[in-house]
This record gives C-alpha cells, sequence and structure tokens, in this order.
C-alpha cells in the first residue's frame, strides 16, 4: 500500500497542530478567559423589625472565613445563631488560608460569596474591591437596631466605623480590635524590678539598666519593617497629635517631614546607635525574633495583641505577655496611656453576592453580644462592640490589652495609608527597615518616606482619600 | 504505513495538544491582552487602555530596579554553574590518577556525583528556608558561627542590602550546579576515551586536555545550559519571595521583576498592570535566548 504524495508526515502534522490549536485556543479563550461574566442575585423579602434587611428565609448563606491565628470555630457558633432564626437556610462554611487564590475566580466569574473574612497574607485587595462597587454597603447594618437593643452605631467602638468608611459609605466590617504597643514579660520584670517607662529619658535608662543584666532590651521582626514602623509612628503621633497621622493618610505635602516623625526616627536611631538594639535583630522574621523574646534575650518587642496566641506553644509557661504603652517624649500631646488601636478581620459582603439581606443580617448577629461575648471567648480577642466579653477571664495580654483600650479612650488613634495605598506600603516599609538598621540619618528617612507618598499622590491608577 | 495509522497518531496527538493550548497557549495570549488594559483582577469590569502600562513600567523606579538586579543574575548565575559543573564533571570523569591506562575520574566519582545531586531533590521552598536560617545575620547563627571561628566578625548576609543579592546568587547556584554536573557528566563520557588518550599521549597536561579537548566536544551542551540558565536567572520568583526579608530585600535589593509581577498582580489589584511586565519579560527573554544563541554559534564538530 502506497501513501499519495500530497499527504505527507510533516504536512500532516502541520495540519493536525494547527487544527488542534485553533480549535482549543478559540473555544477555551472564551471559557477560559480569566475575567469572566456576570452572576445574578436573589431577590430579598420583607422587612420587619425581627428582620430589618429582609433575608428570604429559605435562602443559603455562603460563608468563607479566614482560619488563621483567630481560627474559625466562632463562625461556627455565629452561623448556630443564623440557624436558630432561620431554620430553613443552608449554610456552607468554609475555613481557608488562601482568600485570594479561591475567591479570585468567583469575583471574576461574577458568583463570589455572601460573607468573606478577609485576612491574612492571601487576602483581596481591599481598596481595590472597594473602589470598583463590588462590597455592598454596610451603612444600613450600621444604622440598623442592634439584636440587644439600641442603634449598632452607638453599640460600637468608633475605630469601626472609621475604617470601615470608603468615601462616606461603610463597606467593611473590622470585627476583631488589635491593641499595638511595646510588648514584654510582666513575670521577667517583676523579678528583676523594672517597670516600663513613662518618658523617652526615663527609657533610655531602663535599657541602659536592662542591658546591663544580659539582656538586649529591644528585638524587631526585621524582615518585616512594618512592625518597628508601628511602634516609630506610635511615639510620633503620641507626641504631636492626631494630625501627625491624618496628614500622613490624605498624602498631605511634607507630611512625613513633620517634627514629631523626624523626633521618632531620631529616638529609633538613638536605640540603635546605643547598643540596644539585639544584634542581628534586622534579618529575622517574626516567629524567630519573638521566639528569642520568649527565651528572655530581648525585653520589649513591638506586636499587636495576636503575639500571646501567636507565640503560644513556644512562650515558657510562666511568661506573662503584656503590653505597653511608648514611652512619651519631650511635649508630648497626648497622654502616655494611648495607643494605636486597630479594627482588624474585615468582613465583606459583596455586592453581586447571592444572598446580601442574608449577609448582612449574619453581621447583624456577629455584632450582637452573645456572637461578639462568644469571639472574645474563643480567641482572647475583644471586638469592636464595647461591653462584649466583659466578665470573662481574660489571659495577661487580653487583660492588659483591654485596660490599655479603655485608658487610651478617645486618645487612642489609627492610620489607613497601608490599607488605602498598598503600593506605597513596601516603599515606606524598605525606609523603615533602613532607619532600623540604622543605615540612613532621620531627614533621609523623612526623605524617602516623602518621596514615595508624593509618588503615590501623582501616581494616576491610586485613589487619593482623605481624612480628618 | 497502515492504513488508518495517521488517525492513529493523531488520536494521540489531540489531547496533549488540547491541554498545552488550553493551559500553556491561551493564557499566553490572553496576558497580551490584558497588558493593554487596567484590569485589577476581582472584577470583571475593565477598560483597554492601550500602551499606558508599558510607558508607566518606563517610569516605575522599582521595576527598573527589579530589572537591574535580574541582569545581574543573568549575567553571573549562568557563568558560575557553568564553569563550577564542567570543572567538577572534569574531575569526575578525566582528572583521575590512572593506575593503569587510559584515563578515569578520581575516586568515589559515583559518590560525588550523588553529593552534588542532592539539592535538586530538595523543593525551592525548603530550600529557601534552610538557607535563611544559616545566613542567620545574629552573631549565633550558622555561617556566622563559622566566620567567628576562624577570625573574620559576623556578616549581615541577608540582612545587609550589599550582600543580599549574592547570597541568593549563591543559593541559585548551589542549587543548580548539581543538575548540570550530571548533565556534562553524561555528555563528557560520551567522548570516547581514545581523543583523550591521544591527546595524552601528544603531552597534554589537564588543562589543556580540557580546554582544547573537552570543551569544543561539549559546546553544544554548554550553549544549550547556558540559555536554560539565562531563562532560569530571569525567572527566579520562590526562592527570593521565601528567602529575602520583605521580601525583596532590604533596601529593594534583591527586588526581581517576578516578584514585581506578583505583587502587583496580587497585593496591589493592578493585574493589567502585571500582565504588561510579564509580556516585558516575555520579550526580555526571547531576546537574550536568540542573542546567546547566535554569539556562541560555532560550528558542530562530528565525531
Amino acid at each position: 500500500m502506497s501513501i499519495p504524495n500530497q499527504y505527507s508526515r510533516r504536512l500532516f502534522l502541520q495540519r493536525a497542530v494547527l487544527a488542534s490549536v485553533a480549535a482549543a485556543g478559540g473555544g477555551s479563550l472564551l471559557a477560559g478567559c480569566a475575567s469572566g461574566g456576570g452572576g445574578t442575585s436573589t431577590e430579598g423579602g420583607e422587612t420587619s423589625s425581627e428582620n430589618p434587611f429582609g433575608v428570604k428565609a429559605d435562602a443559603p448563606l455562603d460563608v468563607v472565613i479566614f482560619k488563621g491565628g483567630y481560627g474559625d470555630d466562632y463562625a461556627k457558633f455565629h452561623e448556630s445563631l443564623y440557624k436558630k432564626k432561620f431554620g430553613a437556610a443552608e449554610i456552607k462554611h468554609a475555613g481557608i488560608t488562601d482568600i485570594r487564590q479561591q475567591l479570585q475566580p468567583r469575583f471574576n466569574s461574577g458568583n463570589p460569596p455572601d460573607v468573606i473574612d478577609n485576612s491574612g497574607a492571601e487576602q483581596l485587595p481591599l481598596a481595590t474591591l472597594a473602589d470598583t462597587g463590588q462590597l455592598a454597603d454596610l451603612t444600613p447594618l450600621f444604622d440598623a437596631e442592634s439584636v440587644d437593643g439600641g442603634k449598632i452605631r452607638d453599640t460600637l467602638n468608633p475605630v469601626a466605623v472609621e475604617a470601615g468608611d470608603y468615601g462616606g459609605k461603610i463597606l467593611v466590617l473590622n470585627y476583631a480590635l488589635e491593641v499595638y504597643g511595646l510588648w514584654y514579660n510582666k513575670t521577667l520584670f517583676d523579678e528583676k524590678g523594672w517597670k516600663p517607662a513613662e518618658t523617652w529619658d526615663d527609657f533610655l535608662a531602663l535599657a541602659e539598666e536592662i542591658k546591663g543584666a544580659g539582656i538586649a532590651p529591644m528585638a524587631h521582626q526585621g524582615k518585616y519593617p512594618y512592625y518597628i514602623q508601628q511602634v516609630t509612628m506610635d511615639m510620633a503621633v503620641k507626641h504631636g497629635g492626631k494630625e501627625v497621622v491624618t496628614a500622613i493618610d490624605s498624602l498631605e505635602p511634607n507630611a512625613w517631614k513633620h517634627p514629631s516623625v523626624k523626633m521618632a526616627a531620631e529616638a529609633l536611631l538613638e536605640i540603635k546607635s546605643k547598643g540596644y538594639m539585639l544584634q542581628g535583630t534586622e534579618g529575622l522574621d517574626h516567629i524567630q525574633s519573638q521566639t528569642r523574646w520568649n527565651e528572655g534575650k530581648a525585653a520589649f518587642i513591638p506586636s499587636g495583641s495576636w503575639l500571646e496566641n501567636e507565640q503560644k506553644k513556644v512562650a515558657p509557661k510562666d511568661f506573662a505577655t503584656t503590653v505597653a504603652p511608648t514611652p512619651l517624649m519631650d511635649g508630648a500631646k497626648l497622654p502616655f496611656q494611648s495607643t494605636r488601636v486597630s479594627a482588624a478581620e474585615a468582613f465583606l459582603v459583596p455586592a453581586k453576592a447571592k444572598n446580601v439581606p442574608g449577609g448582612q443580617e449574619y453581621l447583624r448577629i456577629m455584632l450582637s453580644k452573645e456572637g461578639a461575648s462568644k469571639f472574645t471567648e474563643l480567641t482572647a480577642a475583644p471586638t469592636v462592640v464595647t461591653g462584649a466579653g466583659e466578665g470573662l477571664k481574660l489571659t495577661p495580654a487580653a487583660a492588659s490589652a483591654s485596660e490599655l483600650v479603655k485608658a487610651g479612650g478617645d486618645n487612642n488613634w489609627n492610620y489607613y495609608y497601608f490599607v488605602w495605598y498598598s503600593p506605597m506600603r513596601p516603599k515606606i516599609e524598605t525606609a523603615f527597615g533602613e532607619l532600623a538598621a540604622g543605615r540612613v540619618t532621620a531627614d533621609e528617612f523623612c526623605a524617602a518616606c516623602q518621596k514615595a507618598a508624593d509618588e503615590t499622590a501623582k501616581d494616576p491608577q491610586t485613589k487619593k482619600r482623605t481624612r480628618s | 504505513m497502515r492504513h488508518g495509522q495517521y488517525r492513529f497518531i493523531a488520536g494521540f496527538l489531540a489531547v496533549p495538544l488540547v491541554l498545552y493550548a488550553v493551559f500553556v497557549i491561551s493564557p499566553f495570549i490572553q496576558a497580551f491582552y490584558y497588558s493593554m488594559t487596567n484590569w485589577t483582577g476581582v472584577s470583571p469590569q475593565f477598560d483597554f487602555v492601550g500602551l499606558q502600562n508599558f510607558q508607566n513600567l518606563l517610569h516605575d523606579s522599582l521595576f527598573l530596579r527589579a530589572v537591574r538586579n535580574n541582569v545581574v543574575l543573568l549575567v553571573a548565575m549562568p557563568l558560575l554553574v557553568i564553569l563550577l559543573a564542567l570543572f567538577y564533571a572534569f574531575l569526575l570523569n578525566v582528572a583521575g590518577r590512572g593506575s593503569g591506562a587510559g584515563v578515569r575520574g578520581v575516586r568515589g566519582s559515583g559518590f560525588y556525583k550523588l553529593v552534588f545531586f542532592l539539592p535538586q531533590v530538595l523543593s525551592v521552598p525548603v530550600i529557601a528556608v534552610i538557607w535563611a536560617v544559616i545566613l542567620d545575620p545574629t552573631p549565633t547563627g550558622l555561617a556566622n558561627s563559622v566566620l567567628r571561628g576562624i577570625g573574620f566578625g559576623s556578616l549581615g548576609w541577608l540582612a545587609d542590602p550589599n550582600l543580599a543579592l549574592y547570597c541568593v546568587l549563591w543559593v541559585l547556584v548551589w542549587g543548580s550546579v548539581g543538575f548540570y554536573l550530571v548533565l556534562f557528566n553524561a555528555a563528557m563520557s560520551s567522548i570516547p576515551r581514545d581523543l583523550f588518550e591521544a591527546a595524552l599521549i601528544d603531552g597534554a597536561g589537564r588543562v589543556a586536555t580540557f580546554f582544547r579537548v573537552t570543551m569544543p566536544l561539549l559546546w553544544d551542551t554548554i550553549q544549550t545550559s547556558w540559555v536554560y540558565l539565562a531563562v532560569l536567572a530571569l525567572d527566579v520568583y520562590a526562592l527570593v519571595a521565601v528567602m529575602t526579608a520583605g521580601p525583596g530585600g532590604p533596601a529593594n535589593s534583591t527586588q526581581v521583576i517576578s516578584l514585581q509581577i506578583a505583587q502587583n498582580g496580587f497585593q496591589f489589584g493592578r493585574a493589567g498592570y502585571a500582565s504588561a511586565m510579564g509580556v516585558v519579560l516575555f520579550f526580555f527573554t526571547l531576546l537574550i535566548a536568540a542573542i546567546m544563541l547566535r554569539a556562541t554559534r560555532r560550528e558542530r564538530i562530528e565525531y
């Protein structure tokens, strides 16, 4: 049998390849398009005082929770409360860590879940979602009646309203309170007769004493300059007042060159130059540096109220994780007992979710005293619901953090420039890294930060926001 | 050929071709499309912006820094890996002191091949974590303890902006030498022994044998390895993302293009901009590969 000449092997293979690519590529281009189509959401039902958002009794609820430091047991409890109210609704629960990987395709194809706890390293870019109208307006939630009576807005710590505000509309519910400061081991300090210093001069004297005892006065998470940035800004804001940070958040010119910022930068340089920083801390990540702190190689470390939980497996049994406010520099405007308090664990309801009223009702249940107390009980972290969690037995970290929040009151502050301007974040963190390592002067540091802020202000791709 | 054999072959080829087209070719084409939009990555709505993303890239100081770092790796890594791999392969194949006639490798060459290849079986994040611990900048870190033991002080390693990129380079070299050693070893063993013996008879020492006999005969393999390593240097991501501070290194000293793509595409919600970076990387890689293949072209030696 002979093969016809024109149908040679080479020609055949060429045609086969072209045909496959054309067929598969063309057909799949539509199906495999990364940005997909749209979805539909179910209509709401009737509203009542018990059901202010008009949740349909049998509409299913899709909840996705970040299963990180706080776990997801609290969410299962909240879902049981929802189920008690809407028995016919089927609740789908997912406790995952790679939020963005799993939810980005769902956002692109227009069928996102109803409630998302957007946290962790793989979170969705919040400001981007807010700017593209993909988050449901939660202002009705804040104006609604709480399960326990009274307007929800009035039962919450004001930082919840401030942090969720994106251009006048509240688009995010930040649920857990995070308290920042310098953390130390109270057991060790009581043993040696030390107390956290209230002024900068006292702090330097205390550091000298600690150094004399063979312990490094301070360590920080060098690989992630976020932490040392936090306490340095804390000192700057306590010195110059809240307008220091509102100017920075609003990307005002010369905001980073404020004298309080420069003073705080010089204070950090002083710690480094006097040898009060744990040697080599610049290259340690958060677990390594915090572990050395647990081992007693360093006295203070900057961090937040999740620290105790994070180091649970490593800390010795008698280690009493306690928070201290940062010391006051000369001429400080805010009192010693004040600190940065932010609201973390961002809960959002996507605008294109199938059960938006259900999502809002779920959040309302979370904001009840019962829901909030359970969260604090399971995670040892306070929520934005004031008064929830009272009467619970708290760990040293949780107790000292709550006391500091109460003592600070209106003097507690927060910043948003990392959430609002994510491309600026690595540049600012780089500048802080160089400052903490003592490789730049305070002026160079302020100039570098200001340059990053100016670039962000001029960047057409970034939306500018302001706050007062 | 038997009747119907082509249909048989086509049937088997169709499935892999379709998979390739859907998972490799299609995303490539889509990347070119998205690079000309302002897609955020989380929204089905976006606009066509033409070449605006590419114009922004030219002014992005962070991206240019990343390109610079990649070029450093591009120049240094293939050079070091190939030199080391060639040297070791030569030792293992030819440089042994033969008791009898002929050439053989040093004693225990089988064992050395095994040891050198070991890094290949480790996954990149594991390698990154191991080296991050070894290069711990505190005075009690592994590398620093060794240095202090022999009299030098401790170094900043990954925390030092001047050293961090070279630490990354070192780990890349360490991880790659084994594979290319085995490759060159196989290529060298296929060189007929009598060529070496002829060289020996003509009075060539080890060095002369290496440069006059081995290298020209291996040139094909070296050329391919060079291009492959160059692409590896341009693509490096996992190592930098896990091992360096930030990631991106102290003061952007280990920032690389792939890291910029990941940060822009996923963290900053700028998938269109990241796609533009990907397109630039694509053309850059093609250009480098083409230049290298042209520059290292020699006549094929048949033996």
